[in-house]
C-alpha cells in the first residue's frame, strides 16, 4: 500500500499548470474565442471547442463552495493528516477547483468563507492550497 | 428512447446471488449464480441467450470483462459488451439491451454484474480502488475520497436548503427497516437515528451508517421482447420508459452541487412512458450515500427541491407511505458490490410489480421507477417498469 502522499503529475495538458505552481503561481485557461475560463486544462475549450486558448494567472482569491472534514482517510498516505479539509473553491475568476483548506482555523471552515492561495511543498514539487482569509475566534 | 418503444420490452427473469460475506465464491461465480437463478425463473434454456451485457469489476479487473463472463458461462452470443458508467451501468445496460432487441441484434439478453468486494480484497484496497474515481492530477493529491465527494454535496444541500443530519439519518433508518423484510439482505439488525448520528465519522457530515455496504453480491436479469415474454413461465415487468443523462465525471467539473442529471434522465423516462411522478407506486433510488436518494427524489419530481429530507423523516418513503423507496433495503442495507448495487434496485422493481412479497409488498404496485447513478452523481439513468405493457 502506497504510503507517500500523491505528487503532482504533469502531462501534456497540464505541464504549464504544474510548472507555474512550482513558481507559486496558479494558472487557468481562457478561451480567446468565446472568453470562457475553465480550470482543468485540456486541448480545447469545453464550451465552444476553439483550440485558441491562453493561460492566465488567477488572483488566488476564492470562496468556499462546499467542503468536508475527512475523518477517515482515503488511503494510508493521508491517514496521518486526519482530520483534514477537502473543499471546492470558486476562484474569483469563476472556475471551480478542488483543494485542501489548510492552516489556522481550517477545521472551522464554512460554506461561503473567503480563502486565499498558498503552496504546499511536497517532495520538491509545489501544490496549490488555500487557507481562510479570516480565522474564526 | 422513442415513445413507440414503450411497453415493447420486458424483464422476464431476475436473480440475486448469495449476499453478504460469501467467501466460497469468486466474483464471476456470483455473476453465474445470479444468472442461473434469473434464467431458471423464465423456463428459457441457456442456448436461448443470444446477448450478454455486463459492467466492470474492481476485484476481478479483466480487460474484456464481457467476453470473460461469456466464456465463464459458456455462452457464445451474437451481442456482447461491457458498459462502464459506474453505478449507472445496470440501468444503462437495460437501455442498450432494449435498443438491441428492438433493432434485431439479439432476442434474449442476459444483463449481469457483481463482485466479491467483501472477501475478495482488503477493506483498504476497496476504498483505495474507488478513490480512482477522483481525478488523478487535480483531486487525488488532496486526499478526497468517494464519501468525501458525496459529503461535499450533502454539505452544500444543507447550506442551500437547511437539510439536517437527522434528515439523512432517517434515510438510513428507513432503508434498514425495509432490509429487515428482505430474506437476502446483507444487514440483519435494526438501527435508530441515534445509531446513525453516533456512528464512526467518515467525512463530515457523513458517518459510517450514511455510507453503502461493501458486499459480496451478484445480480442478473433477462431482457426480451414483450411478445416473447408472453410464452414464458415468469411474470414479466414491462419497460414503459427509460432515459439517461451525463454531465461530468469528476466532482470539480460538476455543473452544480445541487442540480444533477437525474432531472433530465427522469424527464426522458416519464415522456417515453407517458406518465408523471404522481403515477409512480414505488421507487428504487440509487443510495450509495444517504444524501443521494434525497437528491434523486427531488430531481425526479416527487417533491420540491429542499423537501427531500422531510419526505423520508415523515414516513412518506416507508412501505405503506405515499411513495415507498428502496423496499429491498438499497445499497445502504441490502447490498453493494460494484455495478450490482444499482442492479438490485431493478430486480426489486420487477419483484414489487409481480407481487406476493408479504410484509415488504407495496400494495397494488403497478408502476415502479428505478434510478441508477454513477460517478459522483455524474451519469444518470431512470427507468419506469409496469406490470402491464400499456
Amino acid at each position: 500500500m502506497e504510503k507517500q502522499l500523491p505528487l503532482p503529475v504533469a502531462n501534456a495538458d497540464s505541464a504549464v499548470y504544474w510548472k507555474s505552481a512550482n513558481e507559486e503561481k496558479l494558472v487557468i485557461r481562457r478561451c480567446n474565442s468565446c472568453g470562457e475560463k475553465h480550470f482543468m486544462p485540456r486541448y480545447l475549450c469545453p464550451v465552444c471547442w476553439s483550440d485558441d486558448l491562453v493561460w492566465i494567472e488567477a488572483s488566488g482569491k476564492g470562496t468556499v463552495h462546499s467542503f468536508t472534514v475527512v475523518r477517515r482517510a482515503s488511503s494510508p498516505a493521508f491517514a496521518g493528516r486526519t482530520p483534514y479539509v477537502v473543499a471546492l473553491i470558486d476562484l474569483a475568476e469563476g472556475p471551480r477547483m478542488m483543494t485542501n483548506i489548510v492552516g489556522n482555523g481550517a477545521l472551522e471552515v464554512r460554506v461561503g468563507d473567503g480563502v486565499r492561495l498558498e503552496f504546499e511543498e511536497r517532495d520538491g514539487a509545489k501544490l496549490p492550497q488555500f487557507s481562510l482569509e479570516k480565522v474564526r475566534s | 428512447m422513442n415513445k413507440l418503444a414503450s411497453g415493447k420490452i420486458a424483464i422476464v427473469g431476475v436473480g440475486e446471488s448469495d449476499i453478504g460475506k460469501v467467501p466460497g465464491m469468486t466474483g464471476l461465480g456470483l455473476n453465474a449464480q445470479a444468472a442461473k437463478r434469473a434464467l431458471d425463473e423464465t423456463g428459457l434454456k441457456v442456448s436461448d441467450i443470444d446477448g450478454v451485457l455486463t459492467a466492470y469489476s474492481f476485484t476481478e479487473p479483466y480487460f474484456m470483462l464481457g467476453s470473460v463472463l461469456c466464456e465463464y458461462l459458456g455462452i457464445k452470443p451474437r451481442y456482447n459488451a461491457s458498459i462502464v458508467v459506474g453505478g449507472g451501468s445496470p440501468a444503462v445496460m437495460l437501455k442498450h439491451a432494449a435498443e438491441a432487441i428492438l433493432a434485431g441484434s439479439a432476442e434474449t439478453i442476459l444483463v449481469c454484474a457483481g463482485e466479491n468486494r467483501a472477501t475478495g480484497q482488503s477493506r483498504d484496497s476497496a476504498v483505495s480502488a474507488l478513490l480512482a474515481v477522483g481525478h488523478p492530477y487535480f483531486e487525488q493529491p488532496y486526499g478526497g475520497s468517494i464519501p468525501g465527494f458525496y459529503a461535499m454535496i450533502a454539505q452544500r444541500h444543507m447550506h442551500v436548503y437547511g437539510t439536517t443530519r437527522e434528515h439523512l439519518a432517517n434515510i438510513a433508518v428507513n432503508t434498514r427497516r425495509h432490509a429487515l423484510l428482505h430474506p437476502n439482505a446483507h444487514m440483519k439488525s435494526a438501527i435508530t437515528v441515534e445509531d446513525v448520528l453516533s456512528a464512526k465519522p467518515i467525512a463530515d457530515p457523513l458517518g459510517m451508517l450514511d455510507c453503502c455496504l461493501i458486499s459480496d453480491a451478484g445480480g442478473a436479469f433477462i431482457v426480451t421482447s414483450a411478445e416473447r415474454a408472453k410464452d414464458l413461465k415468469s411474470k414479466p415487468a414491462y419497460l414503459l420508459g427509460i432515459g439517461e443523462h451525463h454531465t461530468h465525471e469528476h466532482l470539480m467539473c460538476a455543473p452544480s452541487l445541487t442540480e444533477f442529471g437525474a432531472k433530465q434522465s427522469g424527464e426522458r423516462a416519464y415522456a417515453m412512458a407517458g406518465v408523471t411522478p404522481s403515477d409512480i407506486d414505488v421507487a428504487q433510488l440509487y443510495d450509495c450515500f444517504s444524501i443521494v436518494p434525497l437528491i434523486e427524489l427531488e430531481e425526479l419530481g416527487f417533491c420540491e427541491p429542499g423537501e427531500g429530507g422531510s419526505f423520508f423523516s415523515d414516513g412518506r418513503a416507508s412501505i405503506g407511505g405515499k411513495l415507498p423507496i428502496n423496499t429491498h433495503g438499497g445499497m445502504l442495507s441490502h447490498a453493494h458490490a460494484g455495478a450490482a448495487g444499482g442492479l438490485f434496485g431493478i430486480i426489486e422493481g420487477v419483484r414489487q410489480l409481480r407481487g406476493g412479497l408479504g410484509a415488504r409488498q407495496v400494495k397494488d404496485a403497478e408502476l415502479a421507477l428505478v434510478h441508477n447513478e454513477g460517478g459522483i452523481l455524474s451519469s444518470h439513468c431512470t427507468l419506469i417498469l409496469a406490470n402491464k405493457p400499456n
